[in-house]
């Protein structure tokens, strides 16, 4: 073999290696994930663990039912705040902004997206939980707060993904609404819209996947009691909030119960994952 | 009648958007703003001067750390599935899966991770080793789908000038697609150490929270393996401990500054990518 063809077979060798790294990654994240977690919650028992609603490790009880309603109330709250602004900015982004406006919007967002969760979780602790302190029920960290910060934390994942589907609609749908005698407005939510359909529904399963897996944000305006709230003004602990409060100090089983709540968390990431898959699909092949 | 109030409610919406992103950010910078002492920025940490500035070092080193790491694996990774991939095989649909599966992970199960293989299993502690890694697995398939959309872009007949020229494929793809694609790539770059400045759930339980830069001098390459604590993870703490709040802000608005930053640079690095071609 001659000494080029050898230097382009190991650098063939190398980028395979690279891009085989991320199928590795995986792999190790489930098998450690796994086989940490799925003992302990065979031990515990599948039902008690994931259908118990008390939460007492100091008494080894582990039941997480409640935090997994957590995670979907906390998660059903932010996209009741965070679809329909998104939705409304996206397709004024696309469709009326002129360009003066859009220059100064869209690294806005862009810095929306790129503010720490943390420090959205200061800003919620510092004012939307007083705000809803004084003026509503409850001592105002609660499930109230972590759906409105959450809100706000998926608007840009929701603005920018449902804002590239209305530009990638054609020129053409527009300007045959309009030629059939339809406004503007008219033109843009009753073709446009219903054309980027698939692509707006994707945008709003991406904020569905960054609302349940975030965890800073919600453990400083949650309030994290590990029981099912009776009120938007009653405080909530999600899965991810689970893990954080408590690993520091775990051990044995508890650590285990922990690892196990991250395999849940897992699977509802995977579930979700599924189903953006399976959008983008039917939208591409319309 | 119809179309105005249609018109109304896409305003309205845009108008909260903007409310929302003009209140946060000038809600930190009002309250920290007035706060950034010099003591803030004093070389050691202690309870009395709450310093940033070693978390600020410490962030630095933990971003290089897992840039270093990552950037080389997903340049390379973008490279194989742009150049040598047959996008039919079993091994390039693995590949683009699980890059995907990574990319929608929450931090709290890299951090879970993290503290599973990297500290526990080998045995590294919590340390600046540790939560790099655990960052630049985290980071690998941003790095990997900005370098997979930069190299995409560059036109087919750059390659073609370099395989006329009688260079090799590993010579073209160094000399002529990458450097052409180099914007695109810094873009992404740039975005992954966004990430990195703003992560905490991966580092809490992966690089602990010692307000400390790794004593390098005393323990020369060893100190990657002392535990530290980046920026948003001291902010975190200083949050949560609740006692230093003027603190707190100010360490928000540099963090708020970093970020300001990397995102300038990566539209800079995008208008230049399109300016090239």
């Amino acid at each position: 073999m001659s000494k080029s063809a050898r230097k382009e077979g190991f650098a063939r060798a190398l980028f395979t290696l690279a891009a085989a790294i991320s199928i590795l990654a995986v792999a190790l994240i489930c098998v450690f994930l796994f086989a940490n977690g799925l003992p302990a919650m065979f031990q515990i028992g599948i039902p008690e663990f994931l259908l118990g609603t008390t939460w007492k490790p100091g008494s080894d009880m582990y039941g997480i039912f409640p935090m997994i309603v957590g995670s979907i109330y906390v998660t059903a709250g932010a996209i009741l705040v965070g679809v329909p602004a998104g939705i409304l900015t996206a397709i004024y982004l696309s469709r009326f902004a002129g360009s003066r406006v859009a220059s100064v919007l869209r690294p806005g967002i862009e810095l929306l997206a790129g503010i720490p969760s943390v420090v959205y979780g200061f800003f919620g602790l510092m004012v939307l939980v007083p705000f809803i302190r004084v003026t509503m029920p409850g001592r105002g960290l609660s499930l109230l707060a972590a759906s409105l910060l959450l809100g706000i934390m998926i608007l840009p994942t929701i603005i920018t993904v449902a804002k590239n589907a209305l530009d990638a609609v054609p020129r053409s749908y527009y300007e045959g609404a309009l030629a059939l005698g339809a406004t503007h407005e008219r033109a843009v939510f009753r073709i446009l819209v219903p054309a980027a359909f698939s692509g707006i529904m994707a945008a709003v399963v991406l904020g569905v996947g960054r609302a349940i897996g975030e965890t800073m944000a919600v453990v400083m305006v949650a309030g994290n009691q590990p029981v099912i709230p009776n009120s938007i003004f009653d405080g909530v602990r999600t899965m991810t909030a689970n893990i954080v409060l408590e690993m520091g100090y775990a051990a044995d089983l508890h650590r285990g119960a922990l690892i196990a709540t991250g395999v849940v968390l897992f699977v509802f990431i995977m579930l979700i994952s599924l189903l953006f898959s399976a959008i983008k699909k039917r939208g591409e092949e319309r | 009648m119809t179309s105005k109030i249609l018109r109304a409610l896409v305003y309205v919406g845009a108008i909260l958007t903007a409310l929302v992103l003009a209140g946060i950010v000038g809600y930190i910078l009002i309250n920290g703003i007035p706060h950034l002492k010099p003591s803030l920025f004093e070389w050691t940490y202690t309870s009395e001067n709450v310093s940033l500035m070693p978390a600020l070092v410490d962030t630095i080193l933990m971003a290089l750390l897992a840039l270093a790491l990552s950037v080389p694996t997903g340049v390379g990774a973008a490279i194989y599935l742009v150049e040598y991939a047959r996008s039919s095989s079993r091994f390039v649909r693995a590949v683009r899966m699980t890059a995907e599966t990574l990319q929608g992970i929450p931090s709290i199960i890299y951090g879970l991770f993290g503290l599973l293989f990297f500290t526990t299993m080998l045995g590294w502690g919590l340390s600046l080793m540790s939560g790099a890694c655990t960052l630049a697995i985290m980071v690998l398939p941003v790095v990997m789908r900005t370098t997979e959309e930069a190299l995409l872009a560059v036109p087919e007949s750059y390659k073609q000038g370099g395989f006329a020229l009688g260079a090799g494929h590993v010579r073209t793809i160094f000399r002529c697609v990458l450097p052409s694609a180099l914007p695109g790539i810094v873009g992404g770059v740039l975005l992954a150490l966004g990430r990195c400045v703003g992560e905490v759930a991966a580092l809490l339980f992966t690089a602990g929270t010692v307000a400390q830069i790794p004593d390098f001098g005393g323990q020369g390459i060893f100190a990657i393996f002392d535990s530290c604590r980046t920026l948003a993870v001291h902010m975190y703490v200083l949050a949560s401990e609740g006692l230093h709040m003027d603190e707190t802000y100010a360490t928000a608005v540099v963090l708020l500054i970093l970020i300001v930053i990397l995102n300038m640079g990566a539209n800079f690095a995008a208008k230049r990518l399109k300016r090239g071609m």
